[in-house]
């Protein structure tokens, strides 16, 4: 990877199905993951997925671009948005884009644009991985 | 009711011993969708290891939250090393920061993640935004 470097879009599918699985794999089973009645109880438009899910998507993408798990050295991002899971079988579609800013003995400082529709759900989502 | 202001700096109790196993690793990452491929676990995974300190803290009832309204605000991790198949892992959680905006409180904590050796693995920094009752969400 160049500095300029704009990596190739990934396109996700997430589900209530994969909520689900994700509440049992991670342990957080906050019930606005997964119950429509809690979820609008607290304010919510619907059953959002957990923002680490999304974050997970952003890793996911970076595991893509770098060819394997591993390589990432610090990853952060802000919660901004949520990202809403309607109760269907066709799911929510998150996009995942990257650009490399720099490349230094620390590694490859990547920028991240992670959106759902026209919205950006992650705020300033970045990593540096190994060069 | 905002929470007590001696909860910065405070360090809670490491949390018990999380033996990362295949079938743990492979459940998270077909979770979001990854096929585990027998390497490093998935960058977030650690955070199954963080949020059991995360829930402590905010279970502790010293502490005074309402874990009904807690948001997560932030997330960053830093890595010495990715996460493998048979680690032992532990999550020493220490209250950063704490400060009052709008009526909620903006909990920073830090999960200082180590393995059966106490050798550093990753760090998690996570902010919390715990909303006074009278705060509109």
């Amino acid at each position: 990877m160049n500095t300029g470097d704009v990596l190739p879009e990934q396109t996700y599918t997430v589900t209530r199905a994969d909520l689900v699985r994700y509440a049992g794999a991670s342990g957080d089973r906050n019930p606005i993951h997964w119950s429509e009645r809690v979820a609008t109880s607290v304010g919510l438009p619907g059953v959002i997925a957990h923002g680490m899910y999304t974050m997970a998507l952003a890793a996911r993408a970076l595991d893509t671009w770098a060819d394997g798990p591993g390589k990432v050295r610090e990853l952060s991002c802000k919660f901004t948005k949520p990202v809403v899971v309607p109760d269907d079988d066709t799911g929510v579609t998150v996009r995942v884009k990257g650009t490399v800013k720099q490349v230094t003995d620390a590694g490859t400082h990547v920028a991240l644009e992670v959106t759902c529709g026209d919205e950006k759900v992650l705020g300033q989502p970045k990593a540096v991985l190994v060069a | 009711m905002p929470v007590d202001a001696s909860l910065a700096g405070r360090t809670f109790p490491p949390t018990a011993p999380y033996t990362v196993t295949e079938e743990r690793v492979r459940e998270f990452a077909a979770a979001t969708g990854s096929a585990y491929d027998g390497g490093a676990a998935p960058a977030t995974f650690p955070i199954v290891v963080a949020f059991g300190a995360m829930t402590a803290l905010m279970e502790d009832p010293s502490v005074g939250i309402a874990l009904h309204r807690v948001v997560h605000g932030e997330q960053r991790f830093t890595y010495t090393r990715p996460v493998a198949v048979g680690d032992e892992l532990t999550a020493e959680l220490t209250v950063d920061s704490l400060r009052q905006i709008g009526g909620a409180d903006i909990i920073g904590t830090r999960s200082e993640i180590t393995d059966a050796e106490g050798r550093p693995v990753c760090t998690a920094f996570a902010t919390l935004v715990h909303r006074g009752e009278d705060t509109p969400s």
